[in-house]
């Protein structure tokens, strides 16, 4: 770091005991300016309380509409480095694999034309390239995309669609998360990078109901793997764990969240009847129970962070969707909506707020889909699993 | 008969400068301003049709405050020069 920079504030940003932001912007400050003026205007944001970025809503490359985030310093002439600092939001690769190759592609062509900050991923699930000037843009996009990446999806339109690993890393998965990421992103192009929405419609794709993209709560339509039969057993590895002393009882039977699992010796039953598919003995047991073969997946409709109206979970639409190639079945369910939020969907309005404010009943006719008991508001209040001994312990240690 | 999407690209080219600098438009208002000035003679692959020839030719391009918006190519106010 340049030894003319003092940011007593920042510095202490990096005394926790996490990576900090501030340690990665530093390490680019002694070869881009850009980088230091933003350390400088950065450390007065702190002392002053208060921000000095300005938006811009021009800026862009030709022909998009969305993919570039424009800001400006609201002090120019005091950091003329941050001037322009415009972020490109870059569509990133299905379930985030990438080769060293091309991750080394990205930081070459970012450190040429932009201040070589990185932010990998932001929470659309997109490659985030931090800082750039206007005129950078175009030949930033060149760059890209003669190396095969695209912009992705920012303003009123469909944002980049994400997945989690699926079957490449993940034996829970219900169906080819990968496959549909890609499929979607490719069909929908024009849907992602020339805004024609009400407002932001987010895609993402969990394989399972661990749902490590947290699609319920941030997406405003999941694509949740689900099984329809039964939980598949194994029955000499549940008698392996059973003899290796684990506490099945304690661990697995007494947090079923609906006691539909007995021990009967070595032997588990489950009433799969009652099963919500909450993943908890599954996650616990990993080799002696596996999700079923009947397999695809629950949509859930509506999360969204609280911008503008509060924050909402997603409410299951489709109990149970097939989730195959060419996956024209998914396509047909997502134009619908598409089209009738487009004739009816106010400015501004997500498509959770649109189905409060028109009812499920409504919107349902809208999309000639019948209602379903399964069609559950909210069948989750976190995305995550949380115990109460988790935070009892917690509590104990402060 | 079906209208040529130049028209249309023409037709919303005069809706947007008449807005210009009193109103925001989206994509769905002109689609709508087109459908309801037209009514089955154009559909809405038309006029996504017609907004990519204004985009595409500079004519006019995307903006965002808050919603997206397409608008008279212009020099913003928060632009640092």
């Amino acid at each position: 770091m340049a030894d003319d920079l003092k940011t007593p504030l920042l510095d202490e940003l990096e005394q926790g005991p996490w990576p900090s932001f501030v340690k990665d912007i530093k390490s680019m400050a002694g070869k881009k300016e850009m980088a230091k003026d933003l350390l400088r205007q950065l450390e007065k944001s702190y002392e002053d309380k208060r921000g000095y970025w300005k938006h811009g809503g021009l800026v862009g490359v030709m022909g998009y509409g969305g993919g570039v985030i424009g800001r400006y310093s609201a002090l120019p002439e005091e950091f003329p480095g941050v001037s322009h600092f415009h972020t490109m939001r870059i569509n990133q690769t299905s379930g985030w694999f990438y080769t060293s190759e091309a991750l080394r592609e990205i930081t070459k062509i970012w450190e040429e034309h932009g201040s070589g900050l990185l932010n990998v991923h932001g929470s659309t699930g997109d490659l985030v390239l931090l800082g750039t000037r206007t005129e950078e843009l175009e030949p930033t996009f060149r760059a890209l995309t003669e190396k095969g990446w695209d912009l992705g999806g920012s303003g009123s339109d469909l944002r980049t669609p994400s997945c989690c690993v699926g079957p490449a890393r993940c034996e829970n998965a219900c169906f080819d998360t990968l496959a549909v990421n890609y499929n979607l992103t490719h069909q929908y192009q024009d849907e992602l990078h020339r805004p024609m929405f009400n407002y932001k419609y987010k895609i993402k794709i969990s394989g399972c109901p661990n749902d490590c993209t947290a699609a319920i709560a941030r997406s405003d339509m999941g694509i949740i793997g689900i099984w329809k039969d039964d939980i598949q057993v194994d029955s000499k590895a549940m008698a392996d764990y059973v003899d290796s002393g684990m506490d099945v009882q304690g661990l697995v039977v007494e947090n079923c969240p609906t006691g539909c699992i007995q021990l009967d010796g070595k032997e588990i039953r489950i009433d799969n009847s009652n099963c919500v598919k909450c993943m908890h003995c599954i996650n616990v047991l990993p080799k002696a129970l596996s999700p079923g073969k009947e397999r695809g997946a629950a949509i859930t409709l509506g999360a969204k962070a609280p911008i503008v109206e509060g924050a909402l979970f997603g409410s299951v639409i489709i109990p149970f969707m097939k989730i195959e190639e060419p996956f024209e079945e998914v396509h047909d369910l997502i134009e619908r909506i598409w089209e009738f939020w487009d004739e009816h969907g106010t400015s501004r309005e997500r498509i959770g707020e649109f189905i409060e404010r028109v009812s499920l009943a409504a919107f349902l006719e809208g999309i000639g889909e019948k209602p379903l008991p399964q069609m559950i508001k909210a069948p989750r209040d976190n995305p995550y699993v949380f115990y109460e001994e988790y935070f009892a312990e917690e509590g104990e240690g402060e | 008969m079906a209208i040529p999407v130049e028209q249309l690209a023409d037709e919303m080219y005069e809706i947007v400068k008449e807005s210009a600098g009193v109103k925001k438009l989206k994509g769905g208002d002109l689609t709508k301003a087109m459908v309801a000035k037209h009514g089955d003679e154009v559909s809405r692959s038309d006029v996504k049709a017609a907004i990519r020839i204004l985009i595409d030719s500079g004519r006019c391009v995307y903006g965002y405050f808050g919603g997206s918006s397409i608008e008279l190519p212009h020099t913003e106010a928060a632009e640092n020069q």
